[in-house]
């Protein structure tokens, strides 16, 4: 009895050490890119065509950097992606949490077809939309501004259904008693569940934010010139022209685009996490 | 048993007040998202079905009353058109292969994180999920200078003796090269996703299962796996909508080549517009919407009959 009590600890341990071995294996091929940003970032041009393959720089500099800024005009395509940015989180932390909580607290007629339009919003591909999208915006006369690049983006289906999810778990019970004290419905809004909302407005606002800074494809449309970039638009518009490559201004590029995120990430992980997990509890 | 308590009644008149009242507030409070959902997602997708059908060109769009109705021929150029025919085929290809390849992955982690490992759960499941949050267009950067043919993956696989293909240059790999860096941008959110079905299923099935003499793998497979069914179904939803409509990965690493071989549907209605015609683009994408649509139908029906 305590013998075999024994080997089965053992053989727990073991695999527990198989398990983690395998683990950290798998956790270093999945970051490796974040390895390479630096294979290629920190060297000078002279050095990646010497040896392109390498893993670590040689004799590391910030040259790349410094033509970013001076050449590349990246501090501006950085204050376009930041008023973009700006825009989106503000747009979606008020309008998001005011139709979350309007369709898990009030009971008005349109309800079932407004939550039915959010669905319907978060299946539809951007792919498949962008081209009328396009046609409507410029209709409007905001092709080539960055009022154009924001606008689509003010009311991210994906919050609204996240701060609906908050809005339900918080208990009838005290808007009925409100009611009762005959406070107004938008008085409530302001005064019980918005103070009650900032866990979720945190966890909304890093997801807009996070939209709006990795957004593609809508920006590459509409910013027509140069000016209106944002900064992946000006990544890609540098890998994209040249005959060759310049590897590693482009790394050091990429580093740039990435590290606003990462360092966010790093630092609130958790509510990016609750926000993804959210929408698993439905 | 218990008698029925009558419920607290209102007056009439208070009842009707309370329910103009949030009726009021309820549409007002609403009124941001469906001006913003009207104008960017339902009108564009009516106005998509129009323009697929004529001749609307970007010189168009000062004047978009002089275009003319060409019917349904830009649908059965396309459907002649070999580009798009590669571009459907790729992206089946994309979605078949790459969404349970992700699924697996992703379920294999949570388990792990979820019952394997009595520490540091909480850094493992924060560093699988770093790839969720960065930037596609940067990340595509960072891969196609590792495999480009004198890059770092190569290099790494000379250590071992390997003479590494140019990845992105070769029909073969390029297509491989693509789906894995979908594999490696989503598997993070199957994971978050499996994680959180995983805390839902009760302690004492596992109990039960175990003293029945179930061996762990057998837990896996016949218990662990079954149950969390929804969330597969959940996931499998979110992932094959982001591989249809994957569009960055191709762009920046491949322009879509070579010989065609890693265009996507995404990607070739960006060319499309990106020529100027609009109204090619705008049939093109509405493939796509079609394609949403009965899959999405079909994968909703799959939920609602399991829950």
């Amino acid at each position: 009895m305590t013998r075999s009590r024994a080997t089965a600890g053992w053989r727990t341990r073991v695999s527990t050490g198989v398990l983690y071995a395998i683990l950290v294996g798998s956790l270093v091929v999945v970051l490796a890119p974040f390895l390479w940003v630096f294979a290629g970032a920190f060297r000078s041009t002279g050095e990646i065509l010497a040896n392109p393959g390498a893993w670590f720089p040689v004799n590391p500099t910030l040259d790349n950097f410094v033509t970013l800024v001076v050449d590349g005009n990246f501090l501006g395509y950085g204050v376009n992606s930041v008023v973009v940015a700006t825009i989106i989180v503000v747009g979606n932390v008020i309008f998001a949490s005011m139709v979350g909580y309007a369709l898990a607290k009030l009971h008005f007629s349109g309800r079932r077809v407004v939550f039915g339009a959010i669905l319907a919003s978060m299946m539809i591909p951007f792919t498949a939309i962008f081209v009328p999208q396009f046609v409507v915006v410029a209709r409007l006369g905001l092709i080539d501004t960055l009022a154009g690049i924001a606008l689509p983006m003010l009311v991210l289906p994906l919050q609204v259904f996240i701060m609906r999810q908050y809005a339900e778990s918080i208990p009838d019970e005290l808007f009925e008693a409100a009611r009762l004290d005959g406070a107004g419905e938008f008085r409530m809004f302001r005064v019980i569940f918005l103070p009650l909302a900032g866990p979720a407005i945190a966890t909304q606002a890093l997801l807009a934010f996070l939209a709006s800074w990795n957004g593609f494809l809508w920006p590459l449309i509409v910013a027509q010139t140069t000016d209106r970039y944002t900064l992946p638009v000006a990544l890609s518009a540098m890998s994209q022209g040249t005959e060759t490559v310049d590897y590693g201004i482009l790394l050091a590029g990429a580093i740039v685009v990435l590290l606003p995120v990462l360092i966010l990430f790093l630092a609130l992980q958790k509510y990016f996490i609750r926000g993804i997990a959210t929408v698993g509890m439905k | 048993m218990l008698e029925e308590r009558p419920a607290p009644r209102r007056s009439p008149a208070r009842r009707s007040a309370v329910t103009t009242g949030q009726n009021r507030a309820g549409w007002l409070l609403s009124l941001p998202f469906i001006v913003i959902f009207l104008t960017f997602t339902a009108l564009p997708i009516v106005i998509s079905l129009v323009i697929g059908f004529t001749d609307m060109r970007s010189s168009d769009l000062r004047n978009p009353l002089a275009v003319s109705f060409v019917g349904l021929s830009h649908f059965t150029d396309l459907f002649a058109n070999p580009q798009f025919l590669r571009s459907l085929l790729n992206t089946g290809i994309y979605v078949v292969v790459g969404v349970p390849i992700t699924l697996a992955v992703g379920f294999l982690l949570a388990v792990a994180l979820n019952t394997g490992i009595p520490r540091f759960r909480t850094f493992f499941r924060a560093a699988f999920y770093v790839p969720v949050v960065t930037n596609i267009v940067a990340v595509a950067t960072i891969w196609q200078y590792a495999f480009n043919a004198r890059g770092p993956v190569n290099s790494a696989l000379a250590w071992f003796g390997i003479d590494g293909p140019n990845w992105l240059g070769d029909p073969a790999f390029a297509l491989a090269v693509i789906i894995a860096l979908g594999v490696w941008l989503n598997f993070g959110t199957a994971m978050v996703l499996y994680l959180a079905g995983l805390q839902s299923v009760p302690e004492d099935v596992y109990e039960a299962a175990a003293l029945d003499g179930a061996g762990r793998w057998r837990i896996l497979f016949s218990i662990t796996w079954p149950l969390l069914r929804p969330t597969t179904l959940l996931v499998s939803v979110l992932l094959t909508i982001f591989f249809l409509q994957v569009f960055e990965v191709p762009y920046v690493l491949t322009d879509g080549g070579p010989l065609d071989s890693t265009i996507t549907l995404g990607l070739f209605t960006f060319n499309q517009f990106g020529f100027g015609d609009l109204g090619k683009a705008a049939a093109s994408s509405y493939v796509m919407v079609l394609i949403v649509a009965v899959l999405g139908i079909v994968q909703f029906r799959l939920l609602r009959s399991k829950s």
